[in-house]
């Protein structure tokens, strides 16, 4: 009997804890809510094949148990039961995967207007860079990374000497304005994660890898570092600010380009790093 | 279809070939240190994987310790939490369950369930276990080794495995690992390769595949993934062994690490995880699909009744095994790979939960009706499907691509997959050993202990690993040693895993209480008898308790009937062994 009450418990515990816990998603603070629904329907379908299993396992146990004299039914199979069962999974299981996967399309395909925003991961800190008046972000690679240049932007290339470069502090965006966010590291693997956001994505040294959003309530958010990246890992935090239209471009005013930042230059951009 | 039908006594073939020679022991040491008799095999490769799982229960310990009481233990420094987290995870999955499940396991029970002498070819055998324990000792060696072992977290991956900013990344750590799983995978080869050849060739007269009892059918399915997944891991260990030693750039590209260009340039750090997911997610299943089988002959053992829809039971476990190969990329939706997989991968992963549903309806329909003894495989059961069904419904949510985004890469990653893949096979490890131990030492587990190991390692793992998913829906990234001034999470969140270490040293402890059980019981249990839970299948038919080399006394045994021949009408007994003719078939024909 201990175990009819303790299987019973499971499920109303369970849900009980799900719904009178303080523990819950952060309040949303991007377009994603459509992920956020496709969670509650999954939360939905799922909790009630939990309990309905349990439950009726709990009931087996209870009406079942082995008393004196009592025999089991044979029953080797039961083709129809069986194929119901399948086809009844097969359509909780599409209720579950056909939102999600309209979600994703949507979740890569890249509004044409979005604009684009780099983030740079390294060892174990936070860079970003915005194109300048041009619209552009200026080449860049790994290999040009030196201690002037450190986000390893292609000297010679025209669009980047407008950059805006934001080393190793705080990122702006302007509050209802598509974003995409083209993620690079230098080192090893890290993964730009705003759970504000509902997004995140992981950077690979040697590629851009990317993801879109439209921020849509001001405020201060904490990135995290998703992806294990070394010992640094869990101190690897950066900060986003969603802002006004206004505080967003007095933000950017301040701001230094790449050609400001670079002392000029004639000869080579391979010049050896100095410490 | 296949025109077999459960619980039919079918005709017996003659027998084709002559029975094989056996090896005969000359002394001490052949018999029981370089013994060939898969059964003392067997019991070298659980023992050896029992031993270095404490360690991971040790190691887990340590984690909790650091993430209930944060900067409270100056040991636990950020490198060391790391190298814990590794190490445990590793060992928990290869060391731990697939050592033990197919070497085990897999020794022990498939010759003599199959009603074979031993293994095809016990030599081999033999060498299978021996490196296998080498592999453990270099293991352990990793944490002896200048720096210690490595920190880069069970999945190795590169760059930053090898490199200076992980513990064991430039020191000998990281190589330690790599050398000790290509180590593990050629001496699980050798154990494989027998497996699989003796359940295609080594079963006795009668023995036709549709009866052969689902531990069988589990055990097989998992072998037969684990010999085409573990050669991907082999790849992915040499060639990061080779960039780590050699500097060669498999999987490096160019990098600049603390402000210094190495020479790296040209690797593909995603090609690794394709690699190693490759390998790691059949992984899962080579661990479940055992733990499927056996878990289906504990409930219909101690239901009483056959186990419900064999058939479908047989065709989702193979199923499940070939549609695992197909859906490894679902642990990389955010690792940057092209966006157009996510509509491939989120879709067969999501196509795999009806086989896996079908097995959980069936598992609980066969309770229905049943004569339910509450034993303590049994009760190990029941906390199989409970726990099994919660993690697998959390499966459905990293599954589904776009739900995965906001969850990967945090502790609801985590309490799903201990959900699953640890605590879930784990019940089914602990029931088959107090299901099995009978007949390994002839006497039965104390059932006071058991009772006690029970329900405080089930409830307590339950409440470790439920609240855990909620603390990843609010964010919390798995693999950080402190939240500290995280600003998403309250106080309240830091009171969670306060409770949630506490449970853990809790559950910890009943584990020592149940290897006290183990040790105890070989001289103090109960004397079993040779078949004490009245069970069909051969290997509680044998002449000797327990078994002797060879197995079966004089004469093998013939095979009439299936596995489940439980609470047959007009039977005598609730049980008809698969080796007594008769004509006691099914009452009915299958509808
Ligand atoms: C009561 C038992 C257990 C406890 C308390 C426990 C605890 C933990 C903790 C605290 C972590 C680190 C989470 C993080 O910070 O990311 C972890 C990771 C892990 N555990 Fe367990 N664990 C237990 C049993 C198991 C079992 C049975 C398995 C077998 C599958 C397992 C497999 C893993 C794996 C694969 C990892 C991931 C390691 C990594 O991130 O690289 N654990 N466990
Ligand atoms: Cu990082």
């Amino acid at each position: 009997m201990a175990v009819v009450l303790v299987l019973v418990l499971v499920v109303v515990g369970s849900v009980v804890f799900h719904l009178v816990s303080p523990w819950w998603w952060t309040p949303i603070a991007s377009n994603w809510n459509y992920i956020d629904n496709t969670i509650i329907i999954t939360f939905w379908i799922t909790g009630v094949v939990f309990a309905a299993v349990v439950l009726f396992m709990a009931y087996c146990v209870y009406r079942f148990r082995h008393k004196e004299g009592q025999k089991a039914h044979y029953e080797p199979e039961n083709k129809r039961l069986e194929w119901w069962l399948t086809v009844i999974t097969g359509f909780g299981v599409a209720a579950m995967l056909v939102p999600g996967l309209f979600v994703w399309h949507r979740f890569v395909t890249v509004p044409t207007d979005a604009t684009e925003v780099e983030v740079l991961g390294q060892q174990w800190q936070w860079s970003f860079r915005l194109p300048g008046k041009d619209g552009k972000l200026g080449l860049a690679e790994t290999s040009l990374v030196t201690s002037d240049n450190p986000l390893g932007l292609k000297t010679d290339d025209p669009n980047g000497q407008d950059d805006v470069i934001v080393q190793a502090a705080d990122l702006h965006l302007p509050i209802g304005k598509p974003v995409k966010m083209l993620l690079r590291s230098i080192d090893v693997l890290h993964d730009f994660y705003v759970p504000e956001f509902r997004a995140k994505m992981d950077m690979i040294p040697g590629s851009v890898t990317y993801f879109w959003f439209t921020p849509t309530r001001t405020g201060t958010f904490e990135v995290l570092c998703a992806e294990l990246c070394g010992q640094g890992h869990p101190f690897m935090r950066g900060v986003v600010m969603v802002d006004t239209e206004e505080d967003y471009t007095a933000w950017l005013g301040q701001q230094q380009t790449f050609a400001q930042l670079t002392p000029p230059q004639q000869t080579s951009s391979v010049e050896p790093a100095s410490h | 279809m296949v025109d077999v039908t459960p619980g039919s006594v079918g005709p017996i073939p003659p027998a084709e070939v002559a029975e094989m020679e056996l090896y005969h022991p000359h002394s001490w040491w052949t018999k029981y240190v370089f013994s060939q008799d898969a059964k003392v095999i067997a019991i070298q490769y659980s023992c050896t994987a029992l031993a270095i799982g404490l360690v991971a229960l040790v190691l887990s310990w340590l984690m909790r310790l650091q993430l209930g009481f944060p900067g409270t233990f100056d040991f636990i420094t950020p490198e060391a939490y790391y190298q814990f987290i590794t190490m445990h995870g590793m060992i928990m999955v290869i060391y731990l369950l697939t050592a033990l499940f197919l070497g085990g396991f897999g020794n022990y029970l498939i010759p003599l369930m199959v009603g074979a002498r031993d293994m095809v070819f016990p030599y081999v055998n033999m060498l299978s276990y021996w490196i296998y324990l080498l592999a453990v000792l270099l293991l352990v060696a990793g944490f002896f080794a200048p720096g210690g072992p490595t920190g880069a977290g069970w999945t190795l991956y590169p760059p930053q495995a090898i490199m200076a900013g992980t513990p064991g990344g430039e020191d000998w750590g990281i190589i330690v690992m790599l050398s000790s799983l290509i180590l593990f995978i050629i001496g699980f080869t050798m154990g494989g390769l027998n497996y699989v050849v003796t359940v295609l060739q080594g079963r006795t007269r009668g023995m036709t595949l549709m009866r052969m009892p689902l531990t069988v059918w589990g055990i097989f399915t998992a072998t037969v993934m684990a010999l085409l997944a573990f050669p991907a891991l082999f790849v992915a260990c040499v060639m990061m062994l080779l960039d780590r030693v050699l500097g060669t750039s498999f999987f490096m590209p160019a990098i600049v690490e603390m402000g210094e260009q190495l020479q790296h340039s040209g690797g593909s750090p995603i090609l690794f995880q394709h690699l190693f997911w490759f390998f790691g997610h059949p992984e899962v299943y080579i661990v479940a699909l055992p733990a499927f089988g056996i878990v289906s002959d504990l409930i219909s053992t101690h239901a009483r009744k056959n186990i419900f829809g064999y058939r479908m039971m047989v065709w989702a476990i193979v199923g499940i095994g070939a549609l695992s190969f197909v859906v490894w990329a679902h642990h990389m939706y955010v690792s940057g790979m092209h966006p157009y997989f996510g509509f491939f991968f989120a879709t067969t992963t999501l196509i795999i939960a009806i086989p896996t549903a079908i097995k959980v309806y069936n598992w609980v329909l066969t309770l229905w009706r049943g004569d339910i003894h509450l034993t303590i495989p049994m009760l190990f059961a029941l906390g199989f499907i409970v726990t099994f069904v919660n993690g697998g419904l959390t499966g459905l949510f990293l599954g589904n691509v776009v739900v995965d985004v906001p969850l990967s890469d945090t502790m609801f990653v985590v309490a799903h997959f201990h959900m699953v893949m640890g605590v879930a096979p784990i019940m089914v490890i602990f029931g088959a050993i107090y299901h099995w131990y009978p007949k390994v030492t002839g006497r039965m587990l104390n059932h006071a202990m058991g009772m006690f190991h029970f329900w405080v390692t089930f409830v307590g793992a339950y409440l470790i690993f439920f609240p855990m998913h909620y603390l990843g829906l609010m964010g919390v990234p798995r693999r950080y040693n402190e939240l500290s001034d995280m600003g998403l999470i309250g106080e309240s969140a830091h009171h969670l895993n306060a409770f949630i270490s506490i449970m853990a040293f809790i559950v910890g402890f009943a584990q020592l209480v149940f290897l006290f059980n183990l040790i105890w019981s070989i001289r103090h249990g109960k004397e079993a008898g040779g078949n004490p839970w009245r069970a069909t299948t051969l290997e509680w038919q044998t002449a000797h308790t327990p078994p002797t080399h060879g197995n079966f006394g004089k004469e093998l045994p013939i095979v009439y009937r299936w596995a489940y021949d439980y609470s047959v009408p007009g039977a005598k007994e609730d049980f008809i062994p698969q080796n007594e003719p008769g004509s006691f078939g099914p009452s009915r024909e299958p509808a």
